[in-house]
């Protein structure tokens, strides 16, 4: 058996060495910022697991929570890993699942963003919590995540029911030695009990279980090992309290550590947001006249404590948005606290943009739609495409697969107006269609949505760093499997006219464009699809088959600068002492495509 | 021993390798160590910064003010990060022209081995030759073999000493 040793683990590896050490033997996931390197760990650490274990990418997060959750009904422990949003995805079966129960441990876990860095939103999975009725788990640190993993299994099985872990972006991308054990092995042979009163409920068992719930909840909320934590003040600053949660806690800690006032108040650390037991918050009302309430990103606790002389988000003595970052809960503290207020720094600018990496295919298909339908209307999705904003080729970027059904949203309200309707070009990655893009496609053939489908199928999730995509034929772990093609969904969506191209050959792509905008105006026309392949610049085999060329500018160049506005290649930038193009050869990978872009035939392909 | 650095780059460039190196050589002379890393879309060619806090720490981010050391991949994030570093904290930059700080052009030096991304080790090398850094030789040159992907330790080293004995 393996021996404990401390080790520099990402928070996402600390949860997922929790995972594995705590028995868990179904995992699943979809991949999303900032929780991805929770299954990937779990992969990478499989090995050590004497019994089998069940892990995959799921299609989406609802799915990934129903294959963990009648996993559960067996008995086994299991776990569905998500984003935040990945939650929204998922919140049919999760509101169900609250009142239905489970059976073997499960825990869901939810990683969130504030701030965000890499979301379309920054909401509190602690709130969707309480809104579900489900309890939830807030850790400071990736240790703390990765201690409370058995715990949270031993409370879901105490009392059947799932529990959710909720770490933030600091916890899941921190990396802090931790202790790292032996992988547990339970064997928990599979044993589904059909009992159709509760796997089925109907509207006339559902009040028992909703009364069942309640009174769990009543329970959890009063469990001894998940009350808040205090550390006790020495008296000089009396019936005044900080009351703490998540990542917010572990700054709260070093500030007043750095601040000399550690052990001068009362700091309570919340470990479960959501219930909160009612002696907390009675004791909270009775001991103290003045609570700070520091916590991301929603005022949970505050909103349950509703202390009189609470300070928090809901009093505005907190900011509401964004990130609670050491620096803002200095500031706050010596508001509270009557300090002196840190001195005001502000960065002299903002940091350089992301955008599409050099010879990324997404921007060769995003510069010939731009160029081809100046006038067009742009419909994107989630993934790392959503840079083509910066190319001008992207308009709206909703959630998973809304691009779809927005296009066709776009399309009825303008054809109802009659005359000429602009051409709507609709821009999914191939993760992004898989997950949620299907039913749209469907419903978008079968309302004869005159718009232009491009699935940029670069063969990878590649935002969040490249996990397998179904037509690949690989589960998680390289695990060969049957590969279902993006074609044949397509055509049995009832799309007719399909084409597929590879962008970096700007003519013919550019042409495919051109027939699919004929073909959807013609007096049959429907959705007209365009398959955009080639694979990611990321991808390991990709890069192995690139052949090694040098790209460079020549003395042609008239400085017009648009492979730098219109392109906008990272590699590329404009010398404005010498008013020409020069390419970053540290940067550039020769894709040559802004060969095809520069309109003076100054850009071309050095011989070796 | 208590010390916070922060790594700042544009993503590609290897900071969050150069993050891990430091925060392994605190692993290996068994000091605490806690990082924060920048991940997602960011990562894209955008700028990204970590933090290192070495010593009793209890969260990873690094307030305005009191960074003791700043390693700077990309010159131009000086304007962005730049106040994080405490007064008189030590300030190493990757640049080919003379300003703020002890400048190295740590790319230029990397491209002659091969590839511009070693900038990073370069940088570090440079950090522990000044001994601006709570770690020494040793410490990073075991970390780097252990981080390190075997075909590219060598590699790898190269570029630590061209940074060490500049």
């Amino acid at each position: 058996m393996k021996q404990p040793e401390i080790q520099l683990v990402m928070g996402n590896e600390a949860i997922a060495g929790g995972l594995l050490e705590a028995g868990c033997q179904v995992v699943a996931a979809y991949p999303g910022t900032p929780s991805t390197e929770i299954l990937q760990a779990v992969i990478n650490q499989r090995d050590e697991s004497d019994v089998p274990l069940h892990i995959e990418w799921s299609v989406n997060e609802k799915v990934a929570f129903e294959v963990a959750l009648a996993a559960s009904y067996t008995g086994k422990r299991s776990a569905a890993i998500m984003k935040q949003v990945g939650l929204n995805v998922a919140a049919d079966p999760f509101m169900r699942t609250a009142y239905l129960g489970v059976v073997g441990g499960m825990v869901t876990i939810v990683a969130d963003d504030p701030g965000p860095h890499s979301s379309q939103t920054e909401q509190d999975t602690r709130l969707f919590c309480m809104q579900a009725r489900v309890p939830v788990l807030d850790p400071s640190s990736p240790a703390e995540a990765k201690a409370m993993v058995e715990p949270a299994f031993a409370l879901s099985e105490k009392y059947q029911r799932n529990i959710v872990l909720r770490p933030t972006t600091r916890i899941c991308h921190s990396r802090q030695s931790v202790t790292v054990g032996a992988v547990r092995t339970i064997h928990a042979p599979s044993t589904f009990t059909p009992d159709p009163g509760r796997w089925c409920a109907t509207p006339a068992f559902l009040p028992g279980l909703h009364t069942g719930l309640n009174n769990d909840l009543a329970a959890i909320a009063d469990e001894p090992d998940w009350q808040p934590r205090l550390t006790s003040g020495d008296g000089s600053r009396p019936r005044q309290a900080l009351v703490a949660s998540g990542i917010v806690y572990a700054h709260l800690l070093d500030l007043l550590d750095e601040l000399d006032l550690a052990g001068t108040i009362d700091l309570y650390q919340v470990l479960m947001p959501y219930p909160l037991a009612p002696t907390f918050i009675e004791k909270l009302r009775d001991g103290y006249d003045r609570v700070l309430v520091l916590e991301e990103t929603y005022p949970v606790i505050e909103l349950q404590l509703a202390h009189p002389g609470g300070a928090g988000k809901q009093s505005g003595a907190v900011p509401r948005v964004g990130e609670l970052t050491p620096d803002l809960v200095h500031a706050v503290l010596a508001d509270f606290l009557d300090l002196a207020q840190p001195a005001q720094s502000v960065p002299a600018q903002r940091g350089q943009r992301p955008s599409l990496c050099p010879g990324c295919p997404h921007r060769a298909a995003f510069y010939a739609i731009k160029q081809t339908f100046p006038e067009g209307i742009f419909p994107s999705d989630i993934g790392c495409y959503t840079l083509g904003m910066n190319l001008g080729a992207v308009h709206t970027v909703h959630c998973m697969g809304a691009c779809i059904s927005q296009g066709a949203g776009f399309y009825h309200a303008y054809h109802l107006d009659g005359g000429e309707v602009p051409t709507i070009v609709v821009t999914i990655g191939d993760s992004t269609f898989f997950h949620a893009g299907i039913p749209a496609l469907i419903n978008a053939v079968l309302q004869q949505a005159r718009i232009i489908v491009v699935i940029l199928d670069n063969g990878t999730t590649a935002m969040t760093g490249g996990q397998p995509v179904p037509h690949l034929g690989v589960a998680a772990g390289g695990r060969p499997t049957k590969a279902i093609a993006i074609e044949p969904l397509v055509r049995a969506a009832g799309v007719e006219h399909l084409e597929v191209c590879d962008p970096y050959d700007m003519s013919a792509f550019t042409r495919a464009l051109k027939q699919a905008d004929r073909y959807i105006r013609s007096d049959d026309g429907s959705v007209a699809v365009v398959i955009s392949r080639r694979p990611c610049v990321m991808d390991p085999v990709a890069k192995k088959a690139r052949r090694p060329v040098t790209v460079i500018v020549n003395e042609e160049c008239l400085g017009c600068g648009i492979c730098v506005s219109e392109f906008e290649c990272p590699a590329v930038s404009l010398n404005e002492e010498l008013g020409v193009a020069v390419i970053d050869q540290d940067r550039c990978i020769g894709c040559g495509v802004c060969i095809d872009v520069c309109p003076a035939q100054a850009i071309e392909i050095k011989e070796q | 021993m208590k010390q916070q650095i922060i790594v700042s780059g544009i993503g590609g460039q290897g900071a969050l390798f150069l993050t891990r190196v430091i925060a392994q050589a605190a692993v290996d002379l068994d000091i605490p160590v806690l990082t924060s890393e920048t991940h997602g879309m960011a990562q894209r060619g955008g700028t990204v910064i970590s933090t290192i806090k070495v010593g009793d720490f209890a969260s990873p981010l690094i307030r305005t003010g009191q960074a003791d050391v700043g390693l700077l991949l990309w010159e131009s994030n000086l304007a962005v990060h730049r106040p994080l570093l405490k007064p008189g904290g030590a300030l190493l930059v990757n640049a080919e022209t003379a300003g703020e700080g002890d400048r190295l052009d740590a790319s230029g030096i990397a491209r002659k081995l091969g590839n511009a991304v070693l900038s990073n080790l370069v940088l570090l090398g440079r950090a522990v030759q000044t001994k601006v850094l709570f770690c020494d030789e040793q410490t990073c040159v075991a970390a780097i073999r252990k981080l390190a992907p075997e075909r590219f330790v060598e590699q790898n080293l190269q570029a630590f000493y061209e940074g060490l004995h500049r």
